[in-house]
């Protein structure tokens, strides 16, 4: 359980991943609210992998706090055509496809730490923690 | 094989309602919307009440198609009510900045009904016998009830 790949391949595996996290947070002791949080970002952060790199993972691990809190984080990456301006990207209401651009900022907002980097040679990766 | 075909879309005198009760894959929810827009215009139904009570989450996907159902009903004459929302989806759904736009969302069904009755009056619900046999858990239109 302390960690573990999830691959993103179809439009399926959307909803695997979604489900595997929540279970996940529910074994890492997270409330509802949380889980439902944390589900959110990874049907966000999935999609996009599907949406706009074709294919990659999702790594789902437990993680500690310097202050002996516990969480989860979650690592998306794909080796896609990255983005381009993360900047705009990360805006509220940017979107390059036919989507609302909420994806980004709204799991920024559901999470307690978000990091993001992307070139278009290497793709991109978010990592995302929830603490408890 | 169309996934979306699982979820019922059931006639209650004039509201079509939609209960929702898997964790759908986009798939889903785009032949959803489909069937939903073209039974209201099948049946001219004047409402149309989706019960998000069992869905554990709604990311901006299923969020736009709420907005988009109730965007497009609303150009044919009909209104939208979200029914069910689970407190930790909604409060998820605020600060993932979404605002569900032009929709009407209520506690539950029997509330969702009053407002769609409401909104066009109660002698338009002329009711489909044979569909409402079909139901089973909608004892009646005046009295929609969930079964537990
Ligand atoms: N993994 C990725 N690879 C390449 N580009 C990406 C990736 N993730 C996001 N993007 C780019 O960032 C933009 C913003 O993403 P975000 O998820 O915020 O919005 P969206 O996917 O367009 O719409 P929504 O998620 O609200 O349906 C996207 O339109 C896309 O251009
Ligand atoms: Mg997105």
């Amino acid at each position: 359980m302390e960690s573990r790949a999830i691959r993103l391949e179809s439009e399926h595996d959307i909803v695997v991943a979604r489900g595997e996290v929540r279970a996940m947070a529910v074994a890492l002791g997270f409330g509802l609210i949380d889980q439902t949080r944390l589900a959110t970002v990874a049907s966000e952060l999935a999609r996009n992998i599907i949406k706009y790199a074709g294919r990659g993972r999702v790594i789902a691990q437990a993680a500690e706090h310097a202050d002996g809190r516990t969480g989860m984080r979650l690592i998306f990456e794909d080796s896609g055509g990255g983005i381009p301006n993360i900047e705009a990207a990360m805006r509220d209401g940017f979107s390059t496809g036919r989507g609302l651009g909420q994806g980004l900022p709204g799991s920024r907002r559901l999470a307690h730490e978000f990091q993001i980097e992307s070139s278009p040679a290497r793709g991109t990766r978010v990592t995302v923690v929830r603490w408890r | 094989m169309n996934g979306a075909q699982r979820i019922p879309i059931l006639k209650v005198g004039r509201v079509l309602v939609v209960p929702v009760q898997v964790d759908m894959d986009d798939q889903t929810v785009i032949g959803l919307q489909e069937r939903i827009l073209s039974e209201l215009e099948r049946t001219g139904a004047r409402g149309v009440l989706i019960d998000i009570s069992l869905l554990e989450m709604v990311d901006s996907f299923i969020g736009r198609m709420l907005s988009d159902i109730a965007a497009m009903a609303r150009v044919m004459d009909a209104r939208t009510v979200v029914v069910g929302i689970q407190p930790a989806v909604a409060i998820t759904l605020v600060e993932l900045g979404l605002e569900l736009r032009g929709v009407d969302t209520v506690l539950n069904v029997d509330e969702g009904i009053k407002l769609l009755r409401d909104e066009f009056g109660a002698d338009d619900d002329e009711r489909d016998e044979e569909e409402a046999e079909l139901q089973g858990e909608w004892h009646s239109f005046g009295e929609p009830r969930h079964q537990a």
